[in-house]
């Protein structure tokens, strides 16, 4: 009954001012109406609404059989998705936090991330794998990790960040409506921090999934982020702005995997200094390898006037929340990376 | 079916009730039996002829230890609400099913908790203060005592199923004389982890006993959503392995099936699955709501086979304590809990710096180099614990 309502509203528009948590559902909630074949399944998603509420009133509107509360069972929920993802549907699968999906590590990696290598194209598996990741919410062990760099080293998976919320409504749309298997991962600092008014509606155009998006053009070094921390990097670059009166190109990632390096690399040989920030650990994080493909490219490095910096997370296991947001990257510290890479040389 | 009996309401599973659709068969001998025990009714009166043979202290001792857990557990409660400390999962409501349980070990034996086992954990010897200095976010609460046989707490539900096998397996090897208990919920018998692990403890005969608190929800999801099996004792069944279910919520019942398994492994007869039949009566952790998903009359209902209630009847009618005792031990109760959290904010540690201890034995330069430069950057901007 309430399906038949919610037909009524396909083609309306609106805008509407929301957070991440309730941009996301209504990513979900729009999409659902869009196209029947999208359910979302996974551990408290439906009567529950989802620990972090972020399926709230789904199960309501779209009944038990599109909003489905599974057994607790990662590697069955990831291994279910693909199987539905093979027969027709476009699945949603919520894994409650990053440090879960684990569990599910072999599905993702030897099925997810192959079929379409191995029926040649013959199947492909149009799913998305939610996950809530990061630190700073005084959280247990094993719920604060920023383990991106699996996904990302994982050929056949796009790994997919948001960072505010109408890129997360925006991004998980196009996510849903990409024929491959995303790994979507919500920054939950971010799920109540700030909202942002947008235009949302079940019909209306969705651009596909996009490459590094400049969110700042400057002239002096090219900062490099995504997820919580592209808006901590916000912040610190509206200081060097302001206090410093260094011009910072600031570019978002949404898209980990596959990433954009042609638009960082262009920026890059704009600016001659490039600091990368994220809260990911330092080795193998997403820094390395934005600091690699500047180096390969003899045009970009050569264009180089400093060394490109990391800011990230040391190389440790996250510790508990009293001491987490000591771990972090901080403002500051993006703030004294980026004037060390100014000062270089001088 | 007697009120928190678990079994789910199915449509017959038998291949033979289809029997004029199918080529004719013969049947498989299996042992398919799922028993029940209960020693303790819901009002606390005793069935004598199976009462165990425990003594008066061990019996008193088992009672104060239930108290106390339940009172840290309203205490951490109203720390955590406040702010002082982070999420945990409260025992409440399943101090039987540990308690009863855990007091079947001896201290050479292993024990490997869930997260939800801090009966247990206090029944081994775990301090109140270095639970609070974890929950409070503190890494130096989870120091083990020397010689312990305990593991720390497993948070991945149901990834600590093929660790207590392990542990089994090398006393089988080192021909030891100790048995492992694991603990999980219902929730994790759907995990593969545990699947996995009930298959070794089969087919390598190990000196493990399973304790699975059904607790009847794993956060939203009721054990009759959780799977379409009977009762989850004969999930172990199938891998061999007897399944038993007990009254969970029956200290003495608890504990006589759980002696009956520990016995078992350590005379070398193998593994044992026992399902508690108990419930969980408040939140999953301080995270949780779940007045969003489960009715309260169910709660009400469990309410009056409070594990502790049935237990001071029977301690009572035994002659073993009075109301004055029983005043007189919640107070000391409450004043240890006092104690322990003077002990655990007088210990709260101030240094950033450890965070990097204990990641590898060696110290890796490279990290050794990120650690300078963190602590010479949080010297420099007064980045302090807890900020």
């Amino acid at each position: 009954m309430a399906l038949e309502l919610a037909e009524a509203e396909k083609g309306k528009t609106e805008t509407v001012e929301m957070n991440v948590i309730e941009a996301i559902n209504r990513a979900m909630d729009d999409e659902m109406l869009h196209d029947d074949t999208v359910l979302i399944l996974g551990e408290d998603v439906g009567k529950d609404g989802g620990i972090f509420r972020v399926t709230d009133g789904l199960m309501d509107k779209y009944g038990k059989e599109r909003v489905i509360d599974t057994p607790l069972a990662e590697s069955g929920i990831a291994g279910t998705a693909i199987g539905l993802a093979v027969n027709g549907m476009r699945p949603i699968a919520e894994f409650q936090f990053s440090g879960f999906s684990y569990q599910a590590f072999h599905q993702f990696e030897s099925h997810a991330a192959r079929m379409r290598k191995r029926t040649q194209g013959g199947i492909t598996l149009p799913l998305v794998m939610r996950m809530p990741y990061g630190a700073g919410v005084r959280a247990l062990e094993h719920h604060s990790e920023s383990r991106e760099t699996y996904w990302i080293h994982t050929p056949g998976l796009k790994c997919v960040i948001p960072s505010s919320p109408r890129k997360a409504y925006w991004l998980l749309r196009a996510s849903v409506r990409d024929p491959d298997p995303v790994m979507w991962m919500e920054p939950k600092y971010l799920y109540r921090r700030g909202k942002e008014e947008f235009e949302v509606g079940p019909d209306i155009g969705i651009d596909p999934l996009p490459g590094a998006l400049i969110e700042q053009e400057g002239d002096d070094v090219t900062v490099v982020s995504y997820g919580a921390s592209f808006q901590v990097a916000a912040k610190a670059c509206e200081t060097l702005e302001e206090e410093k009166g260094i011009s910072v190109e600031l570019i978002d990632i949404p898209v980990l995997s596959p990433y954009d390096s042609e638009t960082v690399n262009k920026s890059v040989r704009k600016t001659g200094r490039c600091v990368v920030f994220h809260e990911a650990h330092r080795t193998l994080g997403m820094g390395a390898e934005i600091a690699a493909r500047i180096t390969e490219e003899e045009e970009t490095l050569f264009r180089l006037e400093a060394p490109v910096v990391r800011v990230t997370a040391p190389d440790i296991i996250v510790p508990l929340l009293t001491r987490e947001m000591a771990y972090l990257p901080d403002q500051g510290r993006l703030v004294e990376a980026v004037e060390k890479v100014m000062d270089y040389g001088s | 079916m007697e009120e928190g009996r678990s079994e789910r309401t199915v449509p017959s599973r038998r291949w033979s009730d289809r029997k004029e659709k199918q080529m004719p068969r013969s049947e498989v001998d299996w042992p398919n039996e799922v028993t029940y025990l209960q020693i303790l009714d819901a009002d606390g009166k005793v069935d004598e002829d199976l009462e165990p043979d425990l003594p008066k202290e061990t019996l008193i001792k088992l009672y104060k230890t239930m108290v106390l857990v339940r009172e840290f557990d309203a205490a951490r409660l109203r720390l955590q609400r406040q702010g002082e400390i982070g999420t945990f999962a409260p025992s409440t409501g399943q101090e039987a099913a540990q308690l009863g349980s855990i007091c079947a070990l001896k201290d050479s034996d292993w024990f490997v908790p869930s997260f939800r086992e801090t009966a247990a954990q206090v029944w081994r010897g775990a301090k109140l203060e270095n639970d609070l200095l974890y929950v409070a976010g503190f890494e130096e609460g989870m120091a083990l005592p020397e010689d312990t046989r305990d593991l720390p707490i497993s948070i991945p539900v149901g990834s600590q199923v093929p660790h207590a096998v392990g542990i089994a397996w090398a006393s089988k090897m080192r021909d030891e004389d100790t048995v492992t208990m694991c603990y999980f919920g219902d929730g994790a018998t759907s995990e593969g982890d545990f699947h996995e692990g009930l298959t070794f403890a089969g087919v390598f005969e190990v000196p493990v006993v399973f304790l699975n608190q059904n607790n009847h929800w794993a956060i939203s999801v009721p054990r009759e959503r959780q799977t379409a099996s009977k009762t989850l004792a004969q999930k172990a069944l199938a891998y061999g392995i007897p399944g038993v279910q007990v009254d969970g919520n029956d200290v003495l019942a608890v504990y006589a099936a759980t002696k009956e398994a520990v016995d078992r492994a350590r005379d070398g007869d193998g593994p044992t699955m026992i399902e508690a039949l108990t419930y969980r009566m408040g939140i999953h952790t301080t995270a949780d709501d779940p007045t969003k998903y489960r009715e309260e009359s169910e709660v009400e209902k469990w309410r009056e086979r409070d594990p502790i209630d049935r237990m001071r009847v029977y301690l009572m009618d035994k002659g073993h304590m009075d109301e004055d005792d029983d005043e007189a031990w919640r107070e000391e109760a409450k004043k240890e809990i006092k104690a322990a959290i003077e002990r655990y904010r007088d210990n709260v540690p101030d240094d950033l710096g450890s965070m990097f201890e204990h990641t590898v034995a060696e110290r890796d330069p490279y990290l050794e180099r990120q650690r300078k430069e963190l602590m010479d950057y949080w010297e420099r901007a007064g980045v302090e614990v807890g900020h």
